[in-house]
């Protein structure tokens, strides 16, 4: 099951999913994000919650504008959001507003731009890493 | 030899052990804080130290032996594979995969393709079930087999690393007959397996049921009572139930800390259900009781087997048979890996053209998955493996998220080491198990 969420809501539903003893939404299993490229939202952030005493799960999304993605984080009610939200940053570009430490964590730290980004290409680009340049897939030989 | 024998030549400020005399602690003392300055060291401890279990880094402030602060630094084996999903076929995913965590290359496999069965809403037939239960329980015992290699390597029992590389020998040797690869097998695929048994396979299976629960003894009076693991493992690497679910961790290790978790009971899929199996839980939270929990899931999974195996008996089709699912060719296990069957090559190649341009089209384009999303978990031996699977409507994923249990385990390692010695550092890390495939992916 699916909900949908207002940015400004967050915090507030997922407390709420959490504290509810019907519910009891205490571990946050996954959080990623997508790209909807011309879409509008562009972004959707993807909490997966779930349940260790009733053994359910619930999906919660919120949709984020391409211009300037920003979205409170969650680490202050689930630690383990912190690495989730470093690589959805890292991966995606989007921006977790109160997180103790928003850096890369899969890429270079001085890598430029957002490789899950479906305007990034997977291959044929230069990386604009020190002078990298990737060649494309078909084009890749072993040495 | 002086008294004491150490520290014959005294350092100004030092007692004969080498620490700070009461005097030079006061000389040290701030005069407006009252505060004490402390000297810390700042050690990096990989990413090719040996006991990371490949690239991992960590940034370790040290005072003295003990570590003050521990941060894990990860992404030197980053690769992509998420990315590159989204620029193949829906059945190439499942190469790529694969090679995410390359210790459990079944588990991301089975995770992945049930999330694509349940885009395309279609299910694998029973006996692709049970064959996908039987090769996810052995390579549950290879993996842990390496964790025990590696994990009693890094702790000096040198005797355990031979044996556990030894009967992971057995388990590979299975998964080479029955998939012509040792690991990265691709063997899962959307709608099934690719192909069945070898003819040899259930008495090569027979025989590591007979082997191995022996084995396993071995291990277990080779270390439960021994003085030196015990010192090295009780009471080391404590993480308690609250920390770990707070830090997301699963699998062994929060099965160490209490928590009865095990998605094969909670959340059952491929029939888990119907298996008669226990879950092993312990309440210490310490290294030691990952270690004998460990143990006992190995011999889990070989009564797992045992029932498996003993399902096999009735044949059936292990590929979904819908021609618009199902891959189309038939396979066989050739000197250099899986192939096409040589009879299949004949039949597409000269008898007929309907079959050819079927397998054209199928291994070229595919399969188009509706729209939709899900996020699939399953039971791998680190923990909570689950994939995230967006399609819109296409031949390609639009999106595959791995969420490994590893990369979400390793944030609790801090917890875990803070305050303790830095060879304790060591156990802890082997407790966590982490495979930096998955980790970094």
């Amino acid at each position: 099951m699916t909900i949908v969420v207002e940015g400004d809501g967050l915090i507030d539903a997922i407390v709420r999913l959490r504290d509810q003893p019907d519910l009891s939404f205490g571990f946050l299993a996954s959080l990623t994000a997508t790209d909807q490229l011309s879409a509008d939202p562009r972004f959707w952030v993807v909490y997966e919650l779930r349940s260790v005493e009733h053994a359910h799960r619930l999906r919660v999304k919120v949709g984020l504008r391409a211009d300037d993605p920003r979205i409170p984080s969650v680490t202050s009610i689930h630690p383990t959001a912190n690495w989730h939200e470093r690589e959805t940053f890292d991966l995606y570009g989007i921006v977790f507003d109160g997180h103790p430490d928003l850096e890369r964590i899969l890429m270079p730290g001085d890598w430029e731009g957002h490789p899950l980004r479906k305007d990034e290409e997977l291959g044929g680009v230069d990386t604009r890493y020190h002078g990298a340049f990737i060649p494309p897939v078909d084009e890749r030989t072993n040495p | 030899m002086t008294a004491g024998g150490i520290g014959q030549e005294m350092r100004p400020g030092r007692d004969r052990f080498g620490d700070l005399t009461p005097e030079a602690v006061e000389a040290l003392r701030d005069h407006v804080t009252g505060e004490v300055r402390q000297e810390t060291m700042i050690i990096n401890m990989g990413p090719q130290h040996p006991s990371t279990h490949g690239v991992l880094r960590l940034l370790l402030e040290l005072d003295g032996e003990t570590v003050v602060h521990c941060k894990p630094i990860i992404g030197y084996l980053h690769t992509g594979i998420e990315k590159n999903t989204e620029y193949r076929t829906w059945v190439q995913g499942v190469a790529y995969v694969t090679r995410a965590d390359y210790l459990s290359p079944f588990f991301n496999e089975l995770a992945y393709c049930l999330s694509v069965e349940r885009l395309l809403g279609v299910e694998a037939p029973p006996r692709a079930q049970v064959l996908r239960v039987l090769l996810c329980e052995l390579n549950r015992i290879s993996s842990h087999l390496v964790w025990l290699a590696t994990g009693g390597l890094e702790l000096g029992a040198v005797s355990v690393a031979l044996y556990g590389f030894r009967e992971r020998e057995l388990v590979l040797d299975i998964f080479e007959a029955v998939t012509g690869l040792r690991m990265n097998h691709s063997f899962i695929r959307p709608g099934g397996v690719v192909m069945d048994l070898p003819p040899e396979g259930p008495r090569m299976i027979a025989k590591l049921l007979d082997e191995l629960p022996a084995r396993i003894d071995d291990y277990e009076r080779l270390l439960n009572e021994n003085p030196i693991w015990l010192e090295r493992n009780v009471g080391i690497g404590m993480l308690s139930a609250e920390e770990a679910l707070a830090w997301g961790v699963t699998g062994p290790l929060l099965r160490a800390a209490g928590v009865t978790v095990d998605l094969r009971k909670d959340e059952p899929y491929c029939g888990y259900e119907t298996y008669e199996f226990d879950v092993p839980v312990r309440t210490e939270g310490d290294c030691y009781a990952r270690y004998r929990i460990r143990l006992d899931e190995m011999r889990e999974s070989l009564r797992i087997v045992e029932q498996a195996l003993a399902r096999l008996d009735e044949p059936g089709p292990v590929m979904i048979e819908d021609p618009k699912v199902g891959w189309p060719a038939r396979l066989s296990v050739g000197p250099d890996g899986i192939g096409n069957d040589e009879r299949y090559l004949r039949h597409i190649m000269e008898e007929s053209m309907e079959s050819l341009i079927h397998h054209f089209k199928m291994v070229t384009q595919g399969v188009r998955v509706p729209e939709g999303e899900v996020y699939t978990p399953v039971e791998s031996p680190r923990g909570e493996l689950g994939y995230y699977v967006v399609s819109n409507n296409d031949y390609r994923p639009y999106r595959v998220h791995i969420r490994d249990p590893s990369f979400v385990n390793l944030q609790a390692l801090p917890t875990m080491v803070e305050g303790g010695l830095v060879a304790d550092a060591i156990a802890a890390i082997a407790s966590v198990d982490p495979v930096m495939g998955g980790v970094d992916r």
